[in-house]
């Protein structure tokens, strides 16, 4: 890992430290905390499309797996909550391999249709197994306990997202400087180039596709415990629109523009909240404008400005 | 059983027929410039909602559908040259956020000015359906039809026998060859994106007297077109016909005959076994990768 990157995780630990003391009140706390899911999932996702060079357009899919799983299971089967996360994680990750290898034979816009059609897939089957899912409605998801301790402020829920943020973006830069993220970055340069020098270019987009999902399925179960609900269009083709809308204008294959991406995407529609009934035109031509004039998303873009690497 | 199978059918193909306009609009944009339209389907959307909008104004017929197909052709070119055309070359990510950014807009003011009701619009000529082998046919099924194949053999003749059309075929084979020969690739661009809208919004106004119209119509109808368009290999103007038939009638079929609550992920569960066993679709030649 280099000095830098070491330094970049210092700034980002240190402003979530500070972050809940000068808040101004617990409507800001509850963005702050899912800006950090977002920033986890996005990192996740920059992986898989920034780094590895692969889209994909269904992960809200994923992430709807994991919420779905922390609601139907405890709720029906009475199982911990815990236990119904990491059974949404199993199931996600089997999943996703078993779609992988017939999938990542595709390239380009075969690529993208098919993961959007196995998120969509996802999606109408919770809309439709009513018995289960509450249907389009959705249904509540109990609170997340551990060992007598229930999770239940935001101010609990903070330090816990807090935490997973900071050893996600640990595990990020430590991923990319290792021989599995050297190849990632290789087979986006040249999948040929990188095949030549004896790297197993399908092996290693299934693992990062699987790895990407598992994470979005975690961060799912947080976030269904967290609002302490859920409903079709937490796994909905926009939903996964918007996720690689934050790693897009954060910037590819950057750690820190994943975060950046994932605040600001948070933050955009309660800003967008008072242009009452123009939302959508001034959400897509915000879309628009910034891939235009940036299409290589904010942080390289900056970085590249002022002459430092990220 | 005969009647209901040919009543699943007859409801098959004319919903796949506006799928087949919607995967043209899509084959047409992707050989002019690699981009995928996700605003396609927002075409379609326009379609309907103006020809409701200026039929209720009181604008005769032609004239109100005339004024529907020309509008979205007109919005269609504006996302081009605002949107399109500056980031030439960029990479796939990208140019999917902007279409979709792109869709977004359209949406959106769409709700601003026609609101987020239902709307329909009276059939051409009648609501008398004509009954075939006790099946009924809705006389706006064969406006469908027939207009989408007047459609097809247009195009047919317009890529084959004019020099525009040939000029358009060439660009899309290869870019660089086609400018060398002295081919205005802009207007190819240009076209392609006009034609495009126009085939969506064409289709969207004739399937809105039996599937009615809203604001949020466009994303579905958009993205089982691009499903047609893939199913029969991207860049294939036959495929994409033959496509969007085909994911019209299966389509039907599975919501008559195995689940009607699981009517929208056929086209989506039928797309990803295709691309299981044929990665570049039905008619999707062989490729090779430049090193």
């Amino acid at each position: 890992m280099k000095k830098n990157a070491y330094f970049g995780l210092t700034i980002v630990i240190a402003i979530l430290l500070v972050l809940p003391f000068v808040v101004p009140n617990s409507f800001y706390l509850d963005l702050a905390v899912r800006m950090a899911i977002n920033a986890v999932i996005v990192l996740g996702l920059n992986l898989l499309i920034g780094f590895a060079g692969q889209i994909s357009l269904g992960h809200a899919g994923f992430l709807g797996i994991g919420a779905y799983a922390s609601a139907v299971l405890p709720t029906h089967f009475g199982w911990h909550p815990l236990l119904a996360m990491g059974a949404g994680a199993v199931i996600t990750g089997a999943l996703a391999a078993l779609v992988a290898r017939p999938i990542f034979k595709l390239k380009g816009h075969y690529l993208a249709m098919a993961t959007l059609g196995l998120g969509i897939i996802i999606n109408i089957a919770l809309r439709n197994e009513a018995q289960w899912t509450g249907g389009p409605d959705g249904m509540p998801v109990p609170a997340m306990g551990l060992f007598g301790f229930e999770l239940t402020n935001d101010k609990q829920w903070y330090w816990v997202v807090a935490l997973l943020l900071s050893v996600s973006v640990w595990a990020s830069l430590n991923l990319i400087d290792s021989p599995f993220g050297r190849a990632l970055r290789a087979l986006h340069g040249s999948e040929v180039a990188s095949q030549v020098v004896g790297v197993d270019v399908v092996r290693y987009k299934v693992a990062i596709f699987v790895m990407s999902a598992v994470f979005a399925s975690l961060m799912g179960s947080v976030t269904a415990h967290y609002v302490g609900f859920v409903s079709p269009n937490f796994a909905d083709f926009f939903h996964s629109i918007e996720l690689v809308t934050m790693v897009v204008i954060g910037g590819m294959a950057s750690v820190y523009g994943s975060l950046v991406g994932a605040v600001l995407l948070t933050a955009l529609p309660q800003a967008l909240a008072t242009f009452e009934g123009w939302e959508t035109v001034v959400f897509g031509a915000i879309l628009m404008l910034s891939m235009i004039f940036m299409p290589k998303g904010l942080v390289p873009t900056l970085a590249a400005k002022f002459g430092k690497g990220d | 059983m005969l009647a209901q199978f040919l009543q699943f059918l007859f409801s098959g193909i004319t919903v796949g027929a506006t799928y087949a306009l919607a995967a043209l609009g899509f084959t047409l944009i992707y050989n002019a410039s690699n981009v995928i339209n996700f605003a396609q389907g927002e075409f379609i959307m326009l379609g309907g909602m103006l020809a409701v909008f200026f039929t209720q104004a009181g604008l005769p017929l032609p004239m109100a559908l005339l004024l529907a197909i020309l509008i979205p052709a007109i919005v269609g070119v504006v996302v081009e040259k605002l949107a399109i055309e500056p980031v030439k070359g960029a990479e796939t990510v990208t140019l999917i956020i902007i279409t979709i950014g792109a869709s977004l807009v359209i949406r959106g003011l769409t709700t601003v000015i026609f609101g987020k009701g239902t709307h329909s619009l009276p059939a051409f000529s009648g609501e008398t359906p004509i009954e075939i082998l006790g099946a009924t046919l809705m006389p706006q099924s064969l406006w469908v039809l027939g207009v989408t194949a007047l459609v097809v053999i247009a195009l047919w003749y317009f890529f084959n026998r004019t020099l525009q059309g040939k000029a358009m075929l060439a660009t899309s084979v290869n870019r660089l060859a086609a400018e060398l020969v002295g081919i205005n690739t802009g207007w190819v661009l240009f076209m392609s994106f006009a034609m495009s809208a126009a085939l969506g919004a064409l289709g969207g106004i004739l399937i809105t007297p039996i599937t009615l119209t809203s604001y949020d119509v466009g994303i579905m109808l958009g993205l089982k077109g691009f499903v047609a368009a893939v199913v029969g290999g991207l860049g294939n103007g036959l495929g994409a016909v033959v496509g969007g038939l085909l994911v019209g009638i299966l389509e039907a079929m599975g919501a008559g005959y195995i689940s009607s609550a699981y009517k929208d992920a056929i086209p989506f569960v039928l797309i990803l076994l295709i691309l299981f066993f044929m990665p570049r679709g039905l008619f999707g030649g062989k490729s090779t990768d430049r090193v």
